[in-house]
């Protein structure tokens, strides 16, 4: 699958069929720090992603003073 | 997984609580953390006019949409920093959100208004850029409130956001900033405007959710000087403990202002007067931000001091700006 980190600005492939957590481990992402998206769907980490399909993580850590 | 509410499939998974909801049901159980939130903490009612602070962001946006939709009184306020192409790329992204839904949006300009940006009020007073930054939105959207006849501000805070910041507080035992933190910073001087931060008990990937959702068009890109910040580190800590131990921020936040709050609370509001330079309420003379605005432009006056002797033999610019305050820094958008 391909797997767009959008705040690292890159894409990446992981192999095989997965569920999003396990892609999530294998990356060395904190699932709390992003969301992932499938089309316009958001996913939650026990869901399935195929070996053909494309994923997006979408950064939720926002910084600064306010 | 499954919805909590219709047991359909499930998009959003709220691990602090032991649930998931589908799109639907996660709307609905975003407002009504925030309905406990305004209710519970007496924060405005539907007959008052809100300033809603939006910076082009997730949280902001997203608070002005739940906001809308519960049927409050808003207004938003997009304050432009003037960092860069960043403040450009989120204004656009402030009015896209405002003109699609015929929202009103007004919009304060600091590099038009003071002739330079945050990060030149940051080097020019030594200050880093994130508290030049937060000095001057505090200010102006207390100045702009009170021009424009707003009771109350509200700011898209999120429950992480509060967790980091009294991370840093405890770590440095800041026990008057700790005082100070509350969801609810009321009115203690008739120039000051009450503050309220509905999205506290929000975290912040639920308050990314509901803007992918609701399909709100916000910048994802950070801002470029929040690279290094404190802040950044502290919500890294606390998403480690976090994914550890749900509910560890919720914890540490909402435990704090029911049990440590009072332990570090005085009922001593402090002196605050008219600013000679500017009117706004401040504990000194002069304000913070006067002091920060005219320390830039003094600074930018004698640069051209002496680029004009090195140079030419004509007169020196006069600096864009002269007073510390424009009369209206406010102009509406579109």
């Amino acid at each position: 699958m391909k797997v767009l980190i959008r705040h690292q600005k890159r894409e990446v492939e992981v192999a095989g069929r997965r569920r999003v957590r396990d892609v999530l481990i294998e990356l060395g992402i904190n699932p709390e720090t992003v969301l992932v998206i499938r089309g316009a769907q958001l996913l939650t980490h026990d869901a399935q992603v195929g070996e053909n399909e494309t994923i997006e993580l979408r950064p939720v850590v926002s910084g600064g003073d306010a | 997984m499954r919805c909590q509410r219709c047991k359909g499939q499930a998009s959003v998974e709220v691990r602090r609580h032991h649930t998931a909801f589908c799109n639907e049901h996660f709307i609905e159980f975003i407002d009504r953390q925030v309905e406990r939130a305004i209710e519970g903490g007496k924060m405005f009612t539907r007959d008052d006019r809100v300033l809603v602070v939006v910076s082009g962001g997730k949280d902001s946006l997203a608070l002005w949409d739940v906001l809308h939709r519960l049927g409050y009184r808003t207004s938003g306020l997009y304050i432009n920093l003037g960092i860069g192409e960043y403040s450009q790329e989120s204004q656009r992204k402030a009015e896209g959100y405002a003109a699609e839904r015929g929202m009103d949006l007004l919009i304060a300009d600091i590099p038009h208004d003071y002739g330079m940006g945050v990060d030149a009020f940051a080097r020019a007073t030594g200050r880093v850029s994130c508290s030049a930054c937060g000095l001057s939105k505090r200010y102006l959207f207390n100045k702009v409130a009170l021009d424009e006849g707003f009771p109350v501000v509200a700011t898209g805070h999120n429950l992480d956001d509060e967790a980091a910041v009294l991370l840093g507080n405890l770590l440095h035992w800041q026990t008057a900033y700790l005082a100070r933190q509350a969801p609810v910073l009321p009115s203690t001087h008739p120039a000051l405007v009450k503050k309220v931060k509905p999205f506290y008990r929000i975290a912040e990937r639920e308050t990314a959710a509901y803007a992918i959702i609701r399909g709100i068009d916000y910048i994802i890109e950070e801002c470029p000087n929040s690279v290094g910040a404190k802040s950044l580190l502290y919500k890294e800590a606390l998403n480690l403990l976090e994914q550890a131990a749900p509910g560890t921020k919720q914890s540490l936040y909402w435990g704090f202002l029911e049990r440590g709050r009072p332990l570090v609370q005085t009922q001593d509001d402090p002196d605050l007067r008219a600013c000679v330079h500017c009117g706004q309420p401040t504990t000194a003379e002069v304000c913070a931000f006067c002091r920060m605005t005219e320390r830039a432009a003094a600074r930018m006056q004698v640069r051209r001091h002496s680029a004009h002797a090195a140079s030419s033999d004509a007169p020196p610019e006069t600096p864009s700006r002269e007073r510390p305050v424009p009369a209206h820094p406010v102009i509406p958008a579109g």
